[in-house]
């Protein structure tokens, strides 16, 4: 049961959006987030919309793919449109006793609703195509500039990389404890919620105990092979070419049109 | 100039009860002299507990001895200094093969050291692909080593103390947690790096059967040296070897308790091809 949780949803495909190099798809990501909270009209959106249409069909992950993500928020967005809906002041269009929807609820939920998917959708995009190795990398090229006040960025992004590496590793592991208890006698499906937090007890002492003991191992081996810190050269180094360049273009261009949209065109609200 | 040199080695730890008092100390390794040449196939032999392992951690300075000294390729381990060319120059390899791979790709993880050692980016590809090949993992290389068997894992491992260029890899208990084939597979590795590279191999094991390809074998119990010689030699001292707790092939087993009673079969027979050759010298009287 427990390997068919799959962390990093990587989509392996062959597309433009693949091979981009992963700094521009966290910076584009950032910059998409950004249009979201800029956009306060139809137009603002339909660019959105637009952007994240070329985005989809440039990434050539099934559409299917992109929206299993949604699965995960469908409870936090029904709660937020409930809310905006019935608890917004404004202009009324229905009542009955206690409960009014305004113009401006519907208005609001509505924003809110197509903000929280466009944002959902839009970073699935990055993580289906972008490796979780790819992803450390480019955080740490970015975050390089904080090298400067002592943060500890490198370390950062390899201590990423090795939970990434090791996450199935302790998965088997968890798989097999879990048999080694229950064929001593351990429930793990009981109804009750304190029965259930009891029985992982037993689960997660062995495998705390035995990934402090892989940690001890990793860190010889590491040192073994001259591992000392920052200091290193890098067999893939992250490289920008023209369509990278050509990339971050295109998104400031969007970020730009979308703040002019903003300045220009009155707001719904 | 011998590459590796130990001259009376002793390492000591302090032991705790349960509640983290002090009780005494534990000479792990206890006054061990070797000497490694250049291409030298070595085996350490020791059973559970014997102080092998610690003492091949000291051979790549995770641990530096209390007394006595290590010397690798002529320097010695236990000034700070030294310790990352005493690392680049005896590769190690553990015995677990899930808790030392670095990469997410068998690639990646064989670039990790040269990575270490600031090579160039070009020549960590002809590196990684050379040790790949080395052991025979080339066509794995774009894997995840989670899909990889524990043999394959261990030749993964290797590769990637090769990439560094060392002159010597310890082997520190590599089959321990491997079945039959994937043992075979390591031990295969390992003999080929060193007929062809001429890198010096020292195995440590409990499995007397990797030793025979050894051109000198140690036996170590209770942290001191208490046999040498060539695997022949040591073979011949069967009833020694199990006081020490070491299990002898069967076949020498066999061969010793056939010459116990009586037999006309010669000292020390390692292989189930020589133990056919001396029956037959045997029947033919």
């Amino acid at each position: 049961m427990l390997r068919d949780i799959t962390l990093g949803q990587y989509y392996p495909a062959d597309s433009l959006l693949h091979k981009l190099d992963p700094r521009v798809k966290i910076v584009g990501t950032i910059i998409y987030i950004a249009i979201l909270f800029v956009a306060d009209n139809v137009w603002g959106y339909l660019l959105a919309a637009m952007a994240l249409g070329v985005m989809i069909v440039m990434s050539k992950v099934p559409v299917r793919f992109i929206f299993k993500g949604m699965r995960a928020i469908i409870f936090l967005l029904m709660i937020t449109v409930v809310f905006n809906v019935f608890l917004t002041p404004g202009r009324v269009l229905f009542q009955w006793k206690a409960i009014k929807i305004t113009y401006e609820g519907l208005l609001i939920a509505g924003t809110m609703a197509i903000r929280l998917i466009f944002l959902i959708v839009g970073t699935s995009i990055m993580t289906l195509t972008t490796t979780p190795n790819q992803l450390t990398d480019a955080l740490e090229a970015l975050m390089s500039p904080f090298k400067k006040i002592k943060l500890p960025v490198h370390e950062v992004a390899m201590m990423m990389s090795i939970a990434l590496r090791f996450i199935p590793i302790l998965m088997e592991e968890t798989d097999k404890i879990m048999k080694a208890q229950m064929a001593r006698g351990a429930g793990f499906d009981s109804k009750r919620l304190t029965d259930r937090a009891k029985s992982l007890i037993p689960l997660l002492v062995p495998l705390f105990v035995s990934a402090f003991r892989r940690a001890n191992d990793l860190a010889m081996a590491m040192e073994a092979r001259c591992y000392r810190g920052g200091e290193r050269t890098r067999m893939k180094p992250l490289q920008y070419c023209s369509r990278d360049y050509m990339s971050y273009a295109v998104l400031w261009i969007v970020l730009i049109g979308a703040i002019v949209i903003r300045v220009l065109l009155p707001a719904m609200v | 100039m011998e590459l590796i040199k130990t001259k009376d080695c002793v390492y000591e730890y302090v032991k705790h009860d349960a509640d983290g008092n002090e009780c005494g100390k534990v000479r792990a390794v206890d006054g061990v002299s070797l000497d490694v040449e250049q291409g030298d196939f070595i085996a350490i032999l020791g059973a559970n507990g014997s102080g092998k392992s610690t003492f091949a951690k000291h051979l790549n300075a995770i641990l530096v001895p209390n007394e006595g000294s290590v010397y690798v390729d002529g320097k010695l381990t236990s000034d700070p200094d030294n310790v990352w060319d005493v690392r680049q120059c005896t590769g190690m390899v553990f015995q677990n093969p899930d808790n030392q791979i670095i990469g997410q790709l068998v690639e990646e993880d064989v670039g990790f050291g040269p990575e270490n050692l600031c090579v160039p980016t070009n020549e960590i590809w002809q590196r990684v692909e050379e040790s790949l090949k080395a052991v025979g993992m080339y066509a794995y290389r774009k894997k995840s080593p989670a899909k990889l068997s524990g043999g394959q894992k261990q030749r993964v491992s290797i590769a990637g103390v090769l990439a560094m260029h060392p002159k010597c890899i310890v082997l520190d208990e590599p089959t321990a947690m491997l079945d039959p084939k994937g043992r075979k597979e390591v031990i295969r590795a390992a003999r080929a790096l060193n007929d062809v590279e001429n890198i010096s191999i020292i195995l440590i094991t409990h499995y007397m059967e990797e030793v025979i390809y050894a051109n000198k074998v140690f036996i170590i119990d209770n942290g001191k040296v208490v046999m040498q010689g060539t695997p022949k030699e040591i073979f011949a001292r069967v009833d020694e070897l199990k006081q020490v707790g070491l299990e002898v092939p069967q076949v020498t087993l066999l061969a010793h308790e056939l010459k116990s009673r009586g037999l006309n079969i010669a000292d020390a027979v390692l292989t189930e091809a020589e133990l056919i050759e001396e029956l037959k010298k045997c029947s033919n009287l």
